[in-house]
C-alpha cells in the first residue's frame, strides 16, 4: 500500500482515492483501541494536539478530543467564537501564537470557507479542518464512508441519496466528493432554493421528490435543517419542510429492507428525521458517532508520522 | 547478496513440536493458558503452536492477534507511518499463563512494546515468550523462555523466516548479509 | 516654460503616427507638433523608439481621503497614478465623510492642485450620504467643479429614485454613473455565484444582480432619453445588453476593469484575499467576453477601480475581508499584455480606451488627443518593454494586488502633466 505523505486534512478533494481506503483500514484497526478494558495506546505520547474552534461544536470537538487521548497526546481546547476582526487580533494571529507554543497539530474550525487553508499554509504544524464555512468537513465524509462500508461492505456502485440543505452544508459538499470518487452513484434531493449552483456539474444527480430517492437508496444522509434558513426566507416555513423533506416512518415503506440512514448530528427530530425513524433499525447514527473516535485517531495518527513540511 | 539456510521445513516442524511439548510441561497441562502472536509471523508460528498442542493435549487454549505498531518505540525515528492493523484479543486475559509468540528475538524492542499492550488488556498472571529463532543482540533485559533455535548473527545481518501461510513459499529461516548502504 | 518632446510616434485613438515628430509644449498646453522643431533653450525630451500618448483618464478611482488616509491620501493616490501612466483620475464619493457636498469637492480640487502631480475630479454621490434617499445638490456640485456623480460601491437600486437622477443629471449636463448591482440579488455574497463558488462554499454573487441593473438602467435611459455610464462590468450578459442598447441608440456608455479582462473566479480557490472584488471576478466565458465588448466598441473605457486597503483588513477571513484591489500602477501593463499584445485591441485602441473615450465621456474637450491647444497631458511608454510588478516598487499606500510578482509588458517611461514631467523611469 501507498505511504501516507499528507502534511494537512484540509479537504476530501486533496485525497487519493487509495488514501481515502487507506484511512479506513486504518481506522479499522484504531476502532478495536476503543473497546479494550484500557482505552488508550502510548502511540502520541509527547505530541500536543490543539482544538482550535472559532466556531462552537460539542460533538466533533469531544470527538477529536477523545481520539487524540486515547492515542496519548496532549489536547488544548481553545475556543475564540466571534469575528475574530472584532477583537483585533486576526485569525492567523491567533494560529501563530499556538504554533509558537510549539504545537503538533491543529485541529481547526473556522465559520470561514477557507481559513484553515491559511493557517495550514502558513504555519508548520498540521492542520486538520474539523469544518471550514459550507466548504468541507473532511472527517466526517471519512467517518460516514467508513460507517456505510462497515454496514454494506462496500461503496462502489452504491446509490447514496443526500437530503436536505446542500447549499449550506460543509457535509454534503465533502460527502459528494468522497463518495464520488469512490464509486458511488450520488442523487441530491432538497429544496430547489437550498442547492447551490452548478452542483450537478460535480457529477451528481438532482431529484426534489423524496420519495423516489427514498425507493432508489441504499444510503441516505440526512443533513441537519439549521432554523436560521428561515429568517433568511430560503423556506417558507419549517412545517412545509418536513412536509416535503422530512424522514418519517410512512415513507420509508418504500425503501430498500437494508436501507441505512445516516445524519452528521445533531438531529432536529421531526424535522428532518421523525423520532421513530431516528431511533429505528435503519438508523446507524450512534454509529458514526462511534466511528468518528476511530477515523480521528487514525487521522492523527498519519498525520502526526509525517516530516516537517 | 550472501545467503545461507538455517533451518528448513522439517526443522522448523520439529522445533514448534518441540515447543509445544515444553510449553505443555512447563504449565502442567493447558489450563488457563492463552497464545498471543505478534503479527505478521508471530501470530502464523502461534497458530502452528496452537494445533500441535490440540493433537498432544485434546484441546486448544484461546488464540490472540497483537499488533505492537501503536507501542513502537521508534514512531518518530521513521519517514511515513507504517500501517495499523487490528488487535484481535476476543478473550480475558486476566489470570491467564499468555504465551507471547514471535518469530526472530533480536533486540528485545518488539516484546516490549508487546508486554506493554498486553498489559493494557489486562492483568495476567505470567507471560512466557516462544520463538522460533534467537539471534541474539539484546537491548532490553528480555529473554525467551522456549527458542526454536538460537544462531550467533551479526548486527548487519538479516534474518529471515519464511512461512507457507505468509509467504506462499516453503518454511525455511535463512540468513543473509545486509545490502551495503 | 517650454518642453520640446523630440521624435515622438504619437498615438492618437485613430493611428499611429507614421513618422516621429516633435511635439513642443508651452505654459501647460502644446503649443504645436512638427517636423524638426528647434531645441534652443527648450528643455529636452527624446522619445525616440517610444510611443507618446495622450495623457490617461481613469474615471474610476478610490483615493480613500477624506477619512481613511491609511490606505490611501490623494497625494500618494496621485503618485500612484502618475507612475501607471495616468494625468488625470477621478476619484469616487464613498469617502467619510461622502463627497455629497460642494466643500469636500473644493477641499479635493484644492489638495489635488497644490500637489501638482495630476489632475484629480471628484465625482460627488448620486443621494446624500450615498444613503439611496435624496438627491445631492447636483447644481451645486457641479459649480463646485464636478464632471461626473455615481454611488459606487452602492447601486442606486431604487428605480423611481434612479429616473430622477437621470432626468436631473440630465439637466445638469452631469455624466451619471451607476454601480450595477442589486444588493437583494448579492445578498452578501463573496464571489461570482458559479461552480467554483459552490465548490468553495462561499457565498455567491449571481451574474444577474448585475445585469437585472445594466437592463434596468438602459430601459431608464431609453425612456427618459437620458444618459447613463456603467461602471466596471463583469458578465457577459451585461455586455450582450449594452451591446443591444446601443445598437438601439440609448445613450449609455460603459467600462471594464483590467482584473475583469484577466482573471477568473477560479483564482479564489486560493483564498487569496486580493481576489476579492466586486464585481466579482467571474468566469473565462465572461472574460472572453468582455475582451470582446472592448474589440467590438461596446464597452467605451479601461478604468482601474484602484481600490486600496491595508494588510490588516486584507489578512482576514475571504468572508470578512473588503472588496477592491489597487489597480493605477497595473493598467497599463495589463492592458498591453492581455489586450494589445494578444490582438485584442491595437494600440490606438488602448488610447481609445483609456484616454480619448474617458475625455469625450466626461466632457474634457482638452484632453484625450494629442493636438495644438490641448492640455499638455502626456504619457510616454515603452510598448514592448517587459517588467515585473514588484511590491517594493508600489507606491500606493497599499498593497492589496493579485498581480504582485507578474511579469508585464508594456511600461510607462514617463508622465507628464499640464506641460510638466511628473513622472520618470530612472
Amino acid at each position: 500500500m501507498k505511504e501516507w505523505t499528507k502534511h494537512d486534512l484540509l479537504d476530501i478533494q486533496e485525497l487519493s482515492k487509495e488514501e481515502i481506503e487507506l484511512v479506513l483500514k486504518t481506522s479499522k484497526s484504531f476502532k478495536e483501541v476503543s473497546t479494550r478494558e484500557v482505552k488508550k495506546v502510548p502511540t502520541l505520547r509527547g505530541k500536543t494536539v490543539v482544538l482550535l474552534f472559532f466556531e462552537p461544536s460539542t460533538r466533533t470537538r469531544i470527538s477529536f478530543e477523545l481520539a487524540a487521548k486515547r492515542l496519548s497526546a496532549d489536547t488544548i481546547s481553545i475556543s475564540s467564537s466571534g469575528s475574530s476582526a472584532s477583537k483585533g487580533e486576526s485569525f492567523l494571529d491567533t494560529a501563530k501564537n499556538i504554533e509558537a507554543m510549539n504545537v503538533d497539530l491543529i485541529v481547526m474550525r473556522h465559520s470561514a470557507s477557507g481559513a484553515p487553508k491559511i493557517v495550514a499554509e502558513a504555519l508548520a504544524p498540521s492542520v486538520i479542518n474539523a469544518g471550514d464555512g459550507c466548504r468541507a468537513h473532511p472527517t466526517q465524509a471519512l467517518l460516514d464512508l467508513f460507517t456505510i462500508k462497515e454496514r454494506l461492505g462496500r461503496i462502489a456502485g452504491l446509490k447514496v441519496g443526500i437530503v436536505g440543505d446542500i447549499l449550506h452544508s460543509r457535509v454534503a459538499r465533502s460527502n459528494i466528493w468522497a463518495l464520488t470518487k469512490l464509486g458511488a452513484k450520488v442523487t441530491l434531493c432538497g429544496p430547489a432554493t437550498l442547492m447551490p449552483r452548478d452542483i450537478e456539474r460535480l457529477g451528481v444527480d438532482l431529484c426534489y421528490d423524496l420519495n423516489e430517492v427514498i425507493a432508489a437508496s441504499d444510503v441516505l444522509m440526512v443533513l441537519r435543517l439549521q432554523k436560521e434558513r428561515m429568517q433568511e426566507k430560503f423556506l417558507p416555513s419549517i412545517r412545509e419542510y418536513a412536509r416535503m423533506f422530512g424522514i418519517n416512518r410512512n415513507r420509508l415503506k418504500a425503501a430498500k429492507k437494508d436501507l441505512i440512514i445516516l445524519h452528521p448530528g445533531p438531529t432536529n427530530r421531526g424535522v428532518e428525521l421523525s423520532a421513530d425513524v431516528a431511533d429505528g433499525d435503519h438508523s446507524v447514527i450512534l454509529e458514526q458517532v462511534n466511528n468518528g473516535v476511530a477515523v480521528r485517531m487514525a487521522i492523527l495518527y498519519l498525520l502526526l508520522g509525517t516530516k516537517e513540511k | 547478496m550472501n545467503t545461507s539456510k538455517l533451518m528448513d521445513k522439517e526443522a522448523i516442524r520439529r522445533a514448534i513440536t518441540r515447543i509445544a511439548h515444553e510449553i505443555l510441561e512447563k504449565n502442567k497441562g493447558t489450563d488457563d493458558l492463552c497464545l498471543v502472536g505478534i503479527r505478521t509471523r508471530g501470530v502464523t508460528l502461534a497458530a502452528r503452536i496452537n494445533e500441535e498442542i490440540k493433537t498432544i493435549e485434546g484441546t486448544k487454549p484461546p488464540l490472540g492477534i497483537l499488533d505492537i505498531t501503536l507501542y513502537r518505540d521508534d514512531l518518530t525515528l521513521i519517514d511515513s507511518q507504517p500501517i495499523v492493523h487490528e488487535t484481535q484479543i476476543d478473550f480475558d486475559i486476566t489470570g491467564t499463563k499468555i504465551i507471547l509468540v514471535d518469530d526472530v528475538l533480536f533486540t528485545g524492542r518488539t516484546i516490549r512494546a508487546a508486554l506493554d499492550a498486553l498489559v493494557d488488556f489486562g492483568r495476567p498472571s505470567s507471560i512466557q515468550l516462544a520463538v522460533l529463532i534467537d539471534r541474539g543482540h539484546r537491548e532490553f533485559p528480555i529473554r525467551a523462555d522456549y527458542v526454536g533455535k538460537s544462531i550467533p548473527t551479526a548486527l548487519s545481518q538479516n534474518v529471515r523466516v519464511i512461512l507457507q501461510e505468509n509467504d506462499q513459499s516453503q518454511d525455511e529461516v535463512i540468513v543473509e548479509d545486509a545490502e551495503k548502504r | 516654460m517650454t518642453l520640446l518632446i523630440k521624435n515622438a510616434t504619437i498615438v492618437s485613438a485613430k493611428k499611429i503616427s507614421p513618422r516621429p515628430q516633435d511635439i513642443l509644449i508651452k505654459d501647460g498646453r502644446i503649443e504645436m507638433i512638427g517636423d524638426s522643431i528647434s531645441s534652443n533653450g527648450k528643455e529636452v525630451v527624446d522619445a525616440k523608439g517610444k510611443m507618446v500618448l495622450p495623457g490617461l483618464i481613469d474615471l474610476h478611482v478610490h483615493l480613500r481621503q477624506p477619512g481613511r488616509e491609511d490606505k490611501e491620501t490623494i497625494e500618494t493616490g496621485c503618485r500612484s497614478a502618475i507612475k501607471g501612466g495616468f494625468t488625470s483620475i477621478f476619484c469616487m464619493p464613498n469617502t467619510t465623510p461622502v463627497i455629497d457636498n460642494a466643500s469636500i469637492v473644493e477641499f479635493i480640487i484644492k489638495e489635488a492642485q497644490m500637489l501638482g502631480l495630476a489632475n484629480v475630479y471628484p465625482i460627488a454621490a448620486i443621494t446624500k450620504g450615498q444613503k439611496n434617499e435624496e438627491l445631492t445638490d447636483i447644481f451645486e456640485l457641479k459649480e463646485a467643479g464636478c464632471l461626473a456623480l455615481s454611488d459606487d460601491g452602492r447601486c442606486v437600486n431604487n428605480s423611481q429614485l434612479m429616473r430622477l437622477a437621470l432626468e436631473y443629471a440630465k439637466m445638469a449636463g452631469i455624466l451619471l454613473i451607476q454601480h450595477c448591482e442589486d444588493p437583494s440579488l448579492s445578498n452578501h455574497g463573496v464571489m461570482n455565484e458559479g461552480l467554483v463558488s459552490t465548490i468553495l462554499g462561499l457565498k455567491g454573487i449571481p451574474e444577474v444582480s448585475e445585469t437585472i441593473i445594466v437592463a434596468r438602467d438602459i430601459e431608464l435611459a431609453r425612456y427618459l432619453k437620458a444618459r447613463v455610464h456603467f461602471a466596471h462590468m463583469s458578465a457577459k450578459r451585461s455586455v450582450e445588453l449594452i451591446r443591444m442598447a446601443k445598437s438601439q441608440g440609448i445613450p449609455v456608455t460603459a467600462e471594464v476593469c483590467p482584473h475583469h479582462f484577466t482573471l477568473t473566479d477560479e483564482m479564489v480557490k486560493s483564498f487569496d484575499t486580493n481576489y476579492k472584488v466586486n464585481p466579482p471576478l467571474r468566469t473565462a466565458e465572461d472574460v472572453e467576453a468582455i475582451k470582446e465588448g472592448l474589440k467590438d466598441g461596446t464597452i467605451d473605457c479601461i478604468t482601474t477601480d484602484h481600490a486600496p486597503h491595508t494588510l490588516e483588513e486584507k489578512e482576514l477571513e475571504f468572508d470578512h475581508a473588503p472588496f477592491g484591489m489597487i489597480g493605477l500602477e497595473t493598467a497599463v501593463g495589463l492592458t498591453i499584455s492581455e489586450l494589445v499584445d494578444k490582438n485584442i485591441l491595437t494600440l490606438p485602441q488602448l488610447v481609445e480606451k483609456l484616454s480619448a473615450n474617458p475625455a469625450k465621456i466626461t466632457g474634457l474637450n482638452n484632453k484625450g488627443e494629442i493636438a495644438p491647444g490641448n492640455d499638455a497631458d502626456l504619457t510616454i511608454i515603452d510598448p514592448k518593454k517587459e517588467w515585473i510588478f514588484q511590491k517594493e516598487d508600489i507606491v500606493s499606500k497599499s498593497y492589496n494586488s493579485p498581480f504582485i510578482g507578474r511579469t508585464l509588458k508594456g511600461l510607462v517611461e514617463m508622465t507628464i502633466c499640464g506641460g510638466r514631467i511628473v513622472h520618470r523611469v530612472n
